[in-house]
């Protein structure tokens, strides 16, 4: 899978969390809770729906730094 | 006879627009079924029915608004045989409304590629209803996915399908727009309309007490630091354990006030507030709070946001709660004075939890508190018997092992 595949994924997973969303106009370098309101359980449901897409399992220690869509096709793409 | 009346959706909703039946006169029905779909200024309802029995007549068309408590269907129980029911209808008066509905409704013309169940029989997820609504597609016209469903992938593609020869002036996104701001102007004004009669009715009063987590949040991070994301817990579920917990000491903050007294409530079934992005919120119930561990909590709160999120709600959960809870903290602010959602008598809220200095044995540590406040209904309880309720959650949540089974102290 490449960073597009990832990336296209990762925006799948969020648009079930959301479905009000426009994945297009997500901004990659701006954090995404942000941008999408993400609560801590829409949070963890799309932690959980990555894991289900793309078989990714991202620890409890990690998950801080993963503030972007670009850091978390970094992450995923490093994880594969 | 059993009658099936379009059941309570909330003390804000009083009237929705049936959308789909899910079964047909002769077909069989278990207790706590969906048997019907109404959508509302919130949500698609999924409407449960309470009795086991057998559908005898449905009496409302789709596409009809209808207020809470209008008769729908009449099922005939076991032993009844569909000539008594009939005869009892007409004594009852209840086939004055119009007459049965055509049995089964005359199927539309097949829409290329349905090659599932008749339009009339088939599942509509509620994401894919809206989106066909904005679109401007009429839905009976979406070809339903290989499990007989319609997603909301379908209703894109029948989308693109249709799009695709037009030039892309003549696609409009006028349609969507006009129906996001209309039924968020819809649900703004139903939300108004609860919350000005709770204001009015109710004698509100409202406290806060400062809360140390650092017990809970030391325990929270133990817990998750093996755990795949799958099993992850949250802070909320351990909050609302500890509200449970309290509300089984105070059962003056837990029930409901009708016709000039308060009944308290024999379970505790927190109504969790919810906001929607589009605006508005949603407060869903969990069930028997109390009485599950906090494992079983959270799969059931994050399925919960999950499903408000997708506009999926069951009739039972958006009446069912005996107390409301809010997080506002999730967006940032200190503390939350919430207003009570009659004919509840309290709502608890939480803020943000922050790192603050915090006086422990004569000194000064730096841990997570969080500011509990209690919104509460003067008719049926006093500022002191709030106060220590309050008390009694902050103490409760200094011990997490002993909060987070089935069974509360």
């Amino acid at each position: 899978m490449n960073r597009d595949e990832l990336r296209s994924a990762l925006l799948d997973a969020l648009a079930g969390i959301a479905p009000e969303i426009e994945p297009a106009a997500i901004e990659p370098a701006k954090p995404l809770r942000e941008q999408v309101d993400l609560d801590s359980a829409d949070w963890l449901n799309f932690l959980v729906a990555v894991h289900e897409k793309l078989g990714i399992d991202i620890p409890d220690a990690d998950v801080g730094k993963l503030t972007t869509l670009e850091k978390l096709v970094d992450y995923c793409e490093r994880r594969r | 006879m059993i009658e099936f009346r379009l059941p309570s959706l909330g003390a804000d909703m009083d009237e929705g627009k049936l959308l789909q039946w899910l079964v047909a006169p002769g077909d069989a029905v278990k207790q706590g079924q969906v048997i019907c779909v109404v959508d509302t200024v919130k949500a698609a309802i999924d409407v449960e029915c309470w009795h086991d029995g057998t559908v005898q007549r449905l009496l409302v068309e789709p596409g009809t608004t209808i207020p809470v408590g209008t008769l729908l269907a009449v099922l005939r129980e076991s032993g009844e045989s569909a000539a008594d029911v009939e005869q009892r209808i007409a004594a009852t008066g209840a086939a004055a409304v119009p007459a049965a509905m055509p049995v089964p409704a005359p199927p539309r013309a097949a829409p290329p590629l349905a090659a599932s169940a008749p339009a009339e029989r088939r599942r509509v997820s509620p994401a894919a209803r809206r989106r066909a609504a904005e679109l401007a597609i009429d839905i009976d016209d979406v070809p339903a996915g290989a499990d007989g469903t319609v997603a909301l992938a379908d209703v894109e593609r029948t989308a693109r399908v249709a799009a695709a020869p037009l030039p892309a002036a003549a696609r409009a996104p006028a349609p969507a727009a006009a129906t996001m701001a209309e039924r968020a102007e819809q649900m703004r004004k139903v939300i108004g309309a609860a919350m000005a009669r709770s204001k009015r009715e109710i004698p509100h009063y409202y406290l806060a007490e400062d809360v140390p987590l650092a017990s809970v949040v030391a325990w929270l991070g133990e817990r998750n630091a093996g755990r795949p994301v799958t099993d992850r817990l949250l802070l909320a579920p351990l909050l609302l354990k500890g509200v449970a917990a309290a509300l089984r000491r105070f059962a003056e903050f837990n029930g409901y006030y009708r016709d000039e007294s308060f009944a308290p409530a024999e379970g505790i079934h927190i109504g969790v507030a919810i906001s929607l992005r589009a605006g508005g919120l949603v407060t869903p119930a969990l069930m028997d709070v109390d009485r599950k561990d906090v494992d079983r909590l959270n799969r059931e709160l994050l399925d919960l946001i999950r499903r408000t999120r997708a506009g999926s709600l069951k009739s039972s959960e958006l009446s069912a709660g005996t107390v409301t809870v809010t997080s506002l903290g999730e967006q940032g602010v200190g503390a939350v004075y919430g207003v009570i959602y009659p004919p509840q008598v309290a709502l608890v809220g939480f803020g943000r939890v922050t790192e603050r200095p915090w006086a422990v044995d004569g000194g000064l540590r730096v841990m997570p508190v969080v500011t509990a406040t209690l919104a509460a209904d003067h008719r049926v309880s006093d500022g002191h018997r709030g106060g220590l309720f309050l008390a009694a959650l902050r103490d409760l949540l200094q011990n997490p092992d002993e909060l987070t089974g089935p069974t509360t102290p």
